[in-house]
């Protein structure tokens, strides 16, 4: 490879480009696309639940004849939260948090000219857009795009003729997730060899930045529970079209029995899980890594027990594989059985509460600097703890029992995995924006954004937990239907208001991220004075990432106000002084 | 690029950045993590196979039971031929260690004479896997359900009574004409004469068969014959419902459709990844045989595919043991 910065053809350097920073962009992009969708499916639902029945001129115009008079219909609705959920978990948090960061920070801070093989990570990109496209051409079809809810459970997505976004949609949604599992494995792969085989000199595994430990453990869990999910998704589609019964048995249909002997839904339910637990982690961990060295650099002070973040790391990665069922407990499994998830489960909040005091300990007399990244990374924290609190309330069968399917949980996972892996995607993107394009993004506006995002985020998932201990159950079409609902009736305006305004408050993050690329600040090398390796590169990109050799690694990532050295940071190519005792 | 190059290092320097810590190639490293994702893959089937088996109401099918034929033989041989398989797909893996080590050597001779026995191994193992298909889905003569409660008497003299639902199997000669009956081809006729049951077929050529002796417990506890008298009486009570072989949505091995569904896909799904390790041996064969691999200076290639070559057994072994030992 080498340093090599011959001329490319347009093609070759932005659509089928197979350098790592230039693939981290489309992912960034593509992925900041499929989330303006989903948060715009979010407020559309959000109108209907709110102000139930009433007519908005909004949604005719972008619904068309799924709102009738603005009104949105009730298949349609289905179909939405559907979409929402699935683009915000896969396509926004797992493809465009993994995707971009992993991607641009794996070589860059490893010191590796580019990725293990650029071509397949090529592949993992082009394989991620045709599922975005065909995840969004699956609302356009006949019946909408699928509605059995983001777990797609059986039998509503089994049998054709059961809702109408279980037909044509529904498969869309297979074939899309299908294409989406491959793109997550080739990069997966990618990430897992090339942190193992090609670090530079010197970058032993205890001196990674926790970005990359983060993303490796990431990695590892994606190679080994997306396949999972593509064998539930085969079994599904063999019951969709071969006439299989994986899935199905005792079902009937207007009163008549299905021809279908010997499967089981529940079955569906272990596969998915097996998947979805670990997914949740998937989704977290890059955030979390994040927000590790977001906090250190902008602490100006080493992180506080890196040893202990790793192995936290570690424990929630295992941990993540054993405790699926906590989302079955009423699927009628033995309680003594419930009781050994409710135990593995409980256990997460031991890795948990050590990053999450660890955190809190690295800001502590920190020489704090308020950037917007920093700012994003404690609201990080912040969201971590409040969803992680809930998160033991819904561990407990005895309460998950009442909890399970209401608000309670819709707040809890939004706040714990929703609001916290978007902020830690916000602060990726203020941190490492002048990398990627090599301009600064505005300061001020990020502070806009950054408190109306954290208000309104809170502003809507706070409620949630009063309304789903009242009893609400998600997924309904009208909150104003059944008696029982009408004492949190008050508060689904409240909700739907600050969902709006949070959504509308995203607009200054886009304009921002787009303003600053073409006319941001200029950039210099290392805008936040940090010590990792990816602020020793040239601000303007070039194939192979340094001019000339690969610098050598000489001490750990997070030597932040070292009395030995006159500036409060050391860069990790810095070599040792004399008598100086290294890390 | 591979062999091994890390001896006497110090544990802290292998994995002090700047080498590869386990000394491969990336290539080779991608291929175990694949691997590694792709036993998940298969572990999910396989648990999704044990859960229904063990959620099932109805008996499961015992495979000692229903794989008992070998082409071109009438008898009864339990899993012989599907040991014969295994152990061809074994031995090809031994074949394919045999190329992977000419490929240390640079020796591109035994590198062809070996892959080239693997890939023969290997299409062996697909050809058998066809046959074994198409024997599953002709199934062994078929089972019809009983419409009422039939008392019958066991060797002993003691009556025991078959409920209503109960299959009953036909033997193969029987079953064949009975599936034209059941399916309601106007040239199979009924004859009972005196308690002598036949079926004549009609039509260019006359095919006919008696009912000799009938069939309880088949597959999934070990077969008790019924002949004479009870055996007609058991064809007297049968239903409507016929089953003949396997396809996707009813077999007459099991009450419940899934014992076949899991057998065609996770044997199809298996069968799958043997085909395209073929077809990549079959590549990196002519690869060799062109001499690409001699030019390169190694036969890293071979290794890779050597690697998923080991897989496939490997699997198959699992397979193997949930589908017909257990």
């Amino acid at each position: 490879m080498g340093n090599t910065n011959h001329k490319e053809s347009f093609v070759s350097k932005f659509v089928f480009t197979q350098d790592h920073k230039m693939i981290s962009k489309q992912f960034l992009i593509t992925a900041i696309f499929m989330g303006i969708a989903g948060v715009m499916m979010s407020v559309f639902f959000r109108l209907q639940l709110g102000w139930p029945g009433e007519s908005f001129a909004i949604l005719e115009t972008f619904m068309g004849k799924w709102a009738p008079n603005g009104v949105l219909d009730r298949n349609a609705y289905l179909a939405l939260t559907t979409i929402h959920g699935t683009i915000m978990v896969f396509f926004v948090l797992t493809a465009g948090l993994s995707g971009t960061f992993s991607n641009l920070l794996i070589p860059l801070q490893i010191g590796a000219r580019d990725m293990a093989s650029g071509f397949l990570n090529m592949l993992s990109y082009w394989f991620f857009a045709v599922s975005s496209v065909m995840m969004l051409f699956s609302l356009l079809v006949e019946g909408g795009a699928a509605s059995a809810g983001w777990t797609i459970y059986p039998p509503l997505s089994v049998l054709p003729q059961a809702i109408p976004g279980s037909g044509m949609g529904m498969t869309l949604w297979l074939l899309s997730m299908t294409l989406f599992v491959v793109s997550s494995l080739l990069g997966s792969l990618n990430y897992i060899v090339t942190i193992i085989n090609l670090r530079t000199k010197g970058m032993s595994m205890t001196r990674l930045p926790l970005t990359i430990w983060a993303f490796f453990i990431t990695a590892i869990l994606g190679v080994l529970s997306f396949p999972v999910l593509v064998s539930a998704i085969v079994l599904l589609m063999m019951d969709r079209m071969m006439g299989t019964a994986f899935y199905l048995s005792d079902i009937f249909i207007g009163g008549e029995a299905l021809d279908a002997t010997g499967g089981s839904p529940i079955l569906f339910q272990h596969l998915f899980w097996f998947l979805g637990h670990p997914e949740v982690y998937i989704v977290l961990l890059p955030a979390l890594g994040i927000s590790s060295e977001v906090i250190a650099t902008n602490s100006r002070k080493p992180i506080f027990g890196y040893k202990a973040m790793v192995g936290s790391l570690m424990a929630i990665g295992f941990l993540s594989f054993i405790v699926w069922a906590h989302h079955m407990f009423i699927t009628g499994m033995n309680p003594f059985l419930g009781s050994v998830f409710v135990f593995t489960t409980l256990l997460i909040a031991i890795p948990s509460a050590v990053k999450a005091f660890n955190y809190i300990t690295t800001l502590w007399k920190g020489n704090l600097r308020f950037t917007p990244a920093m700012l994003f990374s404690i609201g990080l924290v912040s969201t971590f703890v409040t969803g992680g609190l809930t998160g033991i309330i819904l561990a407990d069968s005895a309460l998950d029992v009442t909890l399970h399917d209401t608000y309670f949980v819709v707040g809890h996972f939004h706040i714990v995995m929703g609001l916290s892996a978007i902020f830690g995607m916000f602060a990726g993107v203020y941190h490492w924006f002048s990398k990627m394009f090599g301009t600064m993004m505005n300061t001020k506006l990020g502070f806009a954004h950054f408190w109306l995002t954290i208000t309104c985020g809170y502003g809507v998932f706070f409620p949630m937990h009063f309304v789903g201990l009242a009893g609400a159950p998600r997924r309904y079409y009208n909150s104003s239907s059944f008696d029982f609902l009408s004492e949190t009736a008050d508060l689904q305006p409240i909700i739907s208001v600050f969902a709006i305004i949070g959504s509308l408050s995203q607009l200054i993050f886009l304009f921002n991220f787009f303003y600053s690329i073409f006319r941001g600040q200029k950039a210099v090398q290392n805008p936040w004075k940090s010590n990792t390796l990816e602020w020793t590169t040239p601000v303007e990109h070039i194939h192979g990432n340094w001019p000339g050799a690969l610098p050598e690694v000489h001490r750990w990532a997070y030597d932040y106000s070292n009395p030995a050295h006159e500036e409060d940071f050391v860069l990790q190519s810095t070599p040792l002084k004399d008598g100086e005792i290294g890390h | 690029m591979s062999g091994h190059s890390n001896d006497n290092v110090s544990s802290k320097e292998l994995w002090g950045g700047g080498r590869s810590p386990y000394g491969i190639s990336y290539g080779k490293m991608y291929m175990w993590f694949f691997l590694v994702s792709d036993a998940l893959t298969f572990g999910g089937l396989l648990s999704a196979y044990g859960f229904s088996r063990s959620a099932s109401e109805s008996p499961w099918p015992i495979g000692e039971q229903v794989f008992r034929a070998l082409p071109g033989l009438d008898g009864q041989y339990p899993l012989i031929y599907v040991a014969l398989m295994t152990f061809i797909l074994i031995v090809s893996s031994v074949t394919m260690v045999l190329a992977v080590e000419a490929g240390h050597r640079n020796d591109k001779r035994g590198v062809i004479r070996w892959m080239l026995a693997t890939i023969v191994g290997g299409m062996f193992f697909l050809g058998s896997q066809a046959w074994e298909w198409s024997h599953f889905i002709h199934g062994g003569g078929g089972s019809f359900l009983l419409a009422k409660e039939v008392t019958i008497a066991d060797e002993n003299g003691t009556l025991y009574t078959l409920p209503v639902g109960e299959p009953i199997f036909m033997d193969h000669h029987f079953g064949e004409l009975a599936e034209g009956y059941a399916n309601g081809d106007s040239n199979v006729v009924l004859e009972n004469d005196h308690g002598h049951i036949k079926l004549v077929q009609y039509g260019e050529h006359t095919h006919e068969a008696e009912l000799h002796s009938l069939t309880i417990d088949k597959y999934i506890i070990g077969e008790r014959e019924v002949s004479g008298d009870d055996a007609a009486q058991l064809w007297d009570a049968r239903s409507e419902s016929f089953k003949f072989g396997a396809n996707m949505h009813e077999n007459e091995y099991a009450m419940q459709q899934s014992y076949a569904n899991f057998f065609f896909f996770i044997t199809g799904f298996h069968g799958f990844h043997v085909f395209s390790g073929v077809v990549i041996n079959i590549i990196i064969f002519l690869m060799a045989l062109q001499g690409v691999f001699e030019k390169r200076g190694h036969y890293e290639m071979v290794e890779k595919v050597g690697l998923y070559w080991h897989f496939i057994d490997l699997v198959w072994v699992f397979v193997f043991t949930f589908f017909y030992l257990i």
